[in-house]
């Protein structure tokens, strides 16, 4: 069972990996592309969300200032895309440590109102300064430049993008799995206990927020670089409302799970769009509710729990023989009434 | 014993007009084991929560040594050197009991902001972990979710994250709360054992615990000192004995 559990890991980590690199096989190039810098969004909201228990409703900040930032540096200077898109990065982590710092203190429902409120300032401001951000128009015109490579073809683009997603995928993993996010999971559990082992957990959670924005940085610089152009809808609150919906579709604080909620909204909004459909958001919606009242831990989240009760490490079995691997499960509160 | 090593001066909180730590005065003697009575909603949980920074005094001043805490936050007064046990388990219901003790012992160290390495370079903790895990005999448990540890076992793993501090000043609140018979005569034998070296405070409410441990006992009641003394002493005290302890014989 041990075994099992350890050949599981690789064994994932390859399926995940082929699926990358076959995703514009799969499905049509741009919308490739859209899936993976969305799914790259979704880890780093999880990063807050379900690793360090804070939900933040304001990441369009980050991900659409990065938009802005790595389209501008793309415009105006020419240099490599990746040098844009991690300046993109560098300006989301920098925009995030004001708003962090002011934000973190706050909990719960408190701390996503701040950080929409935030968010919605930044909104304002890319709106307002048309001479820079082309206001309602969107930043145009925004080049692929690789070493004079020709990057006009999506499937090509999608794979120079990709190393992008995953070294930032790389990111979040290795973040989660460090000493530091062992102390941003204790944070998230039990924050007084945390302050009484001496941990200065506001702290914690601002350098957690300040990556977390960085990352989501990282995605929106890269997506507006692969579709030419930044919107302002990147900045608006329905992108901070749609990366949240992707985690929870998927499951909080399981990584995974983010990918595949970001792979279905983007899927089913193209599907909808090609088909000429107008309400989209209420095709999202139901199917948002419907799954979150069927699967209450998301899709992975679920099938991850099914996996975990059918190979006898369910919730009626505690501790029982291959505990001490460090991945507890997370089924504490499988058995809370609805 | 030497002079206080931590002491509180004229400390109160009030709680929308309610006083619920009114004017207290403490000193507590280097090395001793002090231990805080009173009938529920006397104040003593508020006492610690004001102790450890958790609560920020209305008025009062409290002293490490030399060095002020008034007004610190939590995580400071920890890492000068006052640590607490919580009244209600509080751990983190995932992590192992040697996780639990890694994470404490990491906490002086900085290690804890790399999130760019490995967690397993929280191993180099793993011995002094596994250490301070057998001393509060949870040897044999280190690797069970503490949210599947059993009662006693959990109040021991608060005792190992408080002692994993290596703290100046011991605060336990209620360290027997819940506890049978067999695991107060053990958690007393453990206190007994650690308090070398260092100063103990704790609230209680099993008088035969108060009785084995403290030196010193300090009676509260509706958030004011009612009395001071050793336990010998206090145990007669009329103005005690109507308060809170009732028939002096009970515990006999």
């Amino acid at each position: 069972m041990i075994l099992s559990r350890l050949a599981a890991r690789p064994l994932l980590l390859v399926a995940g990996l082929f699926l990358a690199l076959a995703l514009p096989w799969m499905v049509y190039p741009p919308v490739a592309l859209d899936i993976a810098c969305w799914a790259l969004f979704a880890a780093a909201l999880d990063l807050l969300l379900g690793f360090t228990g804070l939900l933040s409703f304001g990441h369009a900040a980050f991900w659409g200032g990065a938009a802005y930032v790595a389209g501008l540096i793309a415009v105006h200077s020419g240099l490599p895309f990746p040098v844009a898109v991690l300046g993109g990065a560098a300006f989301a982590a920098v925009l995030a440590l004001p708003i962090g710092y002011l934000s973190v203190r706050l909990h719960g429902i408190y701390f996503a109102m701040v950080t929409l409120a935030f968010a919605q300032m930044v909104y304002f401001v890319v709106n307002q300064w048309r001479d820079l951000t082309g206001g309602e128009n969107g930043l145009q015109g925004v080049p692929r430049e690789l070493f004079g490579l020709d990057l006009s073809d999506s499937f090509l683009f999608y794979y120079a993008g990709l190393p992008l997603v995953l070294a930032g995928f790389v990111a979040v993993w290795r973040i989660v799995r460090s000493p530091f996010g062992r102390v941003l999971a204790s944070i998230r559990d039990n924050p007084a206990r945390a302050q009484a082992l001496g941990y200065p957990v506001d702290r914690y959670r601002l350098l957690a927020f300040v990556l977390s924005a960085a990352l989501s940085g990282l995605a929106g610089g890269l997506f507006a670089i692969g579709h030419g152009f930044a919107s302002l809808e990147s900045v608006y609150w329905t992108t901070s409302g749609q990366v949240v919906m992707m985690v929870v579709l998927g499951g909080i604080g399981t990584l995974w799970g983010g990918v595949i909620g970001a792979a279905l909204v983007v899927e089913l909004n193209d599907y909808l769009v090609t088909a000429g459909f107008d309400g989209i958001g209420i095709v999202t919606g139901t199917i948002f509710v419907i799954i979150v009242l069927v699967f209450r831990r998301g899709i992975w989240g679920t099938a991850r729990d099914l996996l975990q009760a059918r190979s006898g490490r369910g919730p009626g079995k505690p501790g029982s023989g291959d505990a001490p691997n460090g991945a507890p499960s997370r089924s504490e509160d499988v058995g809370s009434p609805v | 014993m030497e002079g206080p090593v931590l002491r509180a001066q004229g400390l109160a909180k009030e709680f929308r007009g309610f006083r619920a730590v009114d004017g207290v005065d403490l000193d507590i003697a280097e090395g001793s084991v002090h231990a805080l009575v009173g009938p529920n909603g006397a104040g003593k949980t508020t006492l610690f929560n004001l102790l450890t920074g958790f609560l920020k005094p209305s008025a009062g001043r409290i002293l490490l040594g030399e060095r002020d805490l008034t007004g610190r936050r939590p995580e400071q007064v920890a890492r000068l050197g006052v640590a607490r046990s919580f009244q209600i388990t509080s751990l983190f219901p995932q992590m192992t009991p040697r996780e639990h003790v890694e994470l404490a012992l990491a906490g002086a160290t900085g290690l804890t902001w790399r999130f760019w390495r490995s967690h397993r370079l929280l191993d180099r903790f793993g011995d002094r972990a596994a250490e301070l895990l057998d001393q509060v005999g949870l040897a044999a448990h280190a690797e069970i979710p503490a949210g599947n540890l059993a009662y006693g076992h959990k109040r021991a793993l608060e005792l190992a994250l408080a002692l994993a501090l290596d703290p100046r000043v011991l605060l336990l609140d209620e360290p027997t709360a819940g506890m049978g018979v067999e695991d107060i005569d053990r958690t007393v034998e453990l206190v007994r054992k650690v308090r070398a070296g260092r100063t103990v405070v704790m609230v209680e409410h099993n008088m035969s615990v108060v009785s084995s441990l403290a030196d010193r006992v300090t009676v509260l009641q509706s958030g004011r000192v009612l009395v001071e003394g050793p336990y010998a002493e206090i145990r007669h005290d009329p103005r005690v004995i109507s308060a809170y302890l009732g028939d002096p014989h009970a515990e006999d």
